[in-house]
């Protein structure tokens, strides 16, 4: 078959002889890892999390005090070799009740942050990619929802639903998708319009399979970073509520619920060893947390890979 | 050789974008990025489709496999004796059509999922077009990078590992992966630099020989076009303004617009001596395109017309139609072609 030569045929004639050069060599894979452990400060974070988290769930091997053991005998002791965070005004080992407390609130925070995702992600990356109605109407419902004072929100919830554990993971999931599902939705908003995309619509691959299977995993970087966050906001929404009094029952012990008893002022101004640990807990934690979603954003911000 | 067997025909086919402002996002415009194109592709053929950017060539691709929603038209689809109408198939007839027109894109970096391997990206095609076992998947995932001269095993690499040009013969493997019988290849040397892009290209007409697919080729590379068209189409503002054989169209373009491009490349051989004509302006806005042939405003050959012959031209929109009456068919639309 002959086919009339053209100018670039004889461009291609010289270049036919040249084989191709090798192939680039493969990038880091780990790049994402190496970069999170040369981040100090989230590496740091990183340790104070694992090893919260790990006491707490192994907390009767880190302290022999039942944290709900009332001891009449004891009551508001300073720290002591025995007790060292001393004891509260019903002879209850403070240090006991805050491990044992870190199970409860970093459930209800990482409950919370993950029935956030579950709600926000599916709702974001389904709406976002099929576009039109479905999703103006979605934007709409997010605006209001988290146009509305949260507290508030939150504090009706509780009134109607009854405080309980379960409930409290409820009410968090339903006052907090809305930011996780903007940012699905947005990442999804740009991400449908990639080129693979159009590819597998091509093909006639059902909405589901393209928007879950084939999208999603990379929007991944960011929703993990969102949800750390969360993560440590709703440890802070539980905090807040229980000092009020409206979080999870007081008889559990949680951080929040340790902190309640600062409302008394005689105990505030003279026995700061009931709160004082519970709430730097807090503190600590929340700001581990944040350094470790910092430094998650970072590895995972395409405009910070070098 | 192409045969005269018609395996697509498009005809009138219009998709205008809605452009909405204010506070209700109310539709305030139409983008019309294809404004009636009618067009017969034959069995074996590879149609060249240039212009230049903006003017609905990646559009009308799009609108073929139905990646956007043509507003009016039919696109018509040949397979032995049966016709089958694209814009209003049945579901079976989908499930049975959808894969008998693939496209290629432009952009390596954006054509591969970054959080698959090759396997991974394609094997879902696959599946739902009945290859039930992993084993074979494999194969044919497998068969098909070598088709592409790469190896088996780089099936289980991920996008960041490979290079442009291997990116975009993954991109081809993959439109091949259904068996179709056209391959819309958008842009899809136009990312690579000139030497990747002779392999490229070369690949790419070692595979439609082997396997008979049909190309439509869509590019603003009127170079690459030459070398790889037996027919180009040139298009401006969403309609076709000449249609011809490759040769006849760079031998002896027709519109002015066509000139006007040709005149633009670099030339290499001497006997072809020609005057560069600069195109004036930017193209119009295809929300509100001029009146009568939408190209007066920038046209060279409109200067030297006559005051009723503007006229016309701004009047009158000019129908695409064969201006030579020679055997193989050269349709322009302009008043006064070449
Ligand atoms: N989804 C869309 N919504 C609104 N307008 C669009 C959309 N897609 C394309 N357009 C508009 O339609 C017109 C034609 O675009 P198209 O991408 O088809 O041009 P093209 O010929 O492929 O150009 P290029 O050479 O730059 O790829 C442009 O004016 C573009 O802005
Ligand atoms: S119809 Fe008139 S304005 Fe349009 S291309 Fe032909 S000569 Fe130019
Ligand atoms: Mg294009």
């Amino acid at each position: 078959m002959t086919r009339r030569p053209t100018r670039l045929d004889k461009k291609f004639d010289i270049l036919r002889e040249r084989t191709e050069r090798g192939t680039l060599k493969a990038a880091s894979s780990n790049r994402a890892l190496n970069k999170l452990a040369s981040n100090k400060l989230a590496v740091l974070g990183l340790a104070f999390v694992t090893i919260m988290i790990l006491a707490s769930v192994f907390a009767p091997l880190v302290t022999q005090y039942d944290p709900q053991k009332v001891d009449l005998r004891m009551m508001l002791k300073p720290p002591s070799a025995d007790h060292i965070l001393g004891t509260d005004k019903i002879g209850r080992d403070v240090f006991a009740r805050i491990i044992y407390g870190g199970r409860i609130s970093i459930l209800v925070g990482l409950g919370s942050a993950l029935g956030a995702a579950l709600i926000g992600v599916s709702i974001g990356a389904y709406t976002a990619y099929k576009g039109g109605w479905l999703d103006s109407t979605f934007l709409r419902i997010s605006e209001v929802v988290m146009s509305f004072p949260q507290i508030i929100l939150v504090l009706m919830l509780v009134t109607i639903l009854g405080q309980s554990l379960m409930n409290l993971i409820i009410i968090f999931t339903l006052t907090g998708w809305g930011s996780l599902y903007r940012l699905t939705r947005a990442q999804m908003l740009s991400l449908r319009e990639e080129e693979y995309v159009q590819a597998l619509r091509a093909f006639g691959l059902n909405t589901f399979t393209i928007c879950f299977k084939h999208i999603l995993p990379n929007a991944l970087g960011p929703i993990m970073v969102n949800i750390t966050l969360s993560t440590a906001m709703f440890i802070l929404q539980e905090a807040g509520l229980s000092f009020l009094g409206l979080g999870v029952p007081l008889n559990i012990p949680t951080w929040g619920n340790i902190l309640n008893v600062a409302q008394d002022l005689r105990i505030l101004q003279n026995y700061w060893w009931v709160w004082l640990p519970s709430a730097m807990t807090i503190s600590l934690f929340v700001l581990a947390i944040n350094f470790v979603g910092d430094g998650l954003r970072d590895t995972t911000d395409p405009t910070m890979q070098g | 050789m192409p045969s005269q067997e018609k395996i697509l025909h498009i005809k009138g086919i219009k998709t205008h974008f809605p452009v909405r402002k204010g506070l209700l996002r109310t539709v305030a415009a139409h983008v019309k990025a294809v404004d009636g194109v009618d067009l017969e592709i034959y069995r074996g053929e590879t149609l060249g489709l240039v212009g230049e950017s903006g003017c609905g060539k990646t559009t009308l691709g799009k609108s073929i496999i139905q990646l956007v929603e043509a507003v009016s038209g039919q696109i018509l689809y040949y397979e032995g004796e049966q016709t089958f109408d694209l814009l209003n198939l049945s579901p079976e007839e989908f499930k049975h059509i959808r894969q008998k027109i693939q496209i290629v894109f432009q952009d390596p970096h954006s054509s591969l999922n970054p959080a698959f391997t090759v396997f991974g990206s394609l094997q879902d095609p696959l599946k739902l077009y009945g290859v039930k076992t992993k084993a074979e998947r494999r194969k044919i995932i497998g068969d098909l990078l070598e088709a592409v001269n790469m190896r088996r095993e780089q099936m289980d690499n991920y996008p960041h590992e490979f290079s442009g040009g291997q990116r975009q013969r993954i991109g081809i493997a993959r439109a091949l992966c259904v068996n179709p019988e056209i391959v819309i290849c958008d842009e899809a040397v136009s990312a690579l630099d000139v030497s990747i892009q002779a392999q490229v290209l070369q690949l790419l007409q070692e595979i439609k020989e082997a396997r008979g697919l049909t190309y439509i080729f869509i590019t603003h590379d009127l170079s690459v076009v030459e070398y790889i068209s037996d027919r180009v189409a040139v298009m401006y503002l969403g309609k076709i303004v000449e249609l011809a054989e490759s040769e006849a169209l760079y031998r002896t373009p027709r519109h002015p617009y066509t000139q006007a491009l040709l005149s633009a490349i670099p030339i290499a051989d001497l006997d072809r001596k020609s005057e560069r004509i600069v195109l004036e302006g930017d193209v119009p806005n295809p929300v509100s395109p001029p009146s009568g042939c939408a190209f007066h405003p920038r046209c060279p050959k409109f200067k030297s017309l006559s005051e009723p012959e503007k006229q016309h031209c701004m009047g009158e929109s000019p129908q695409l139609s064969d201006a030579t009456q020679l055997t193989q068919p050269h349709l322009v639309s302009c008043h006064y072609p070449n």
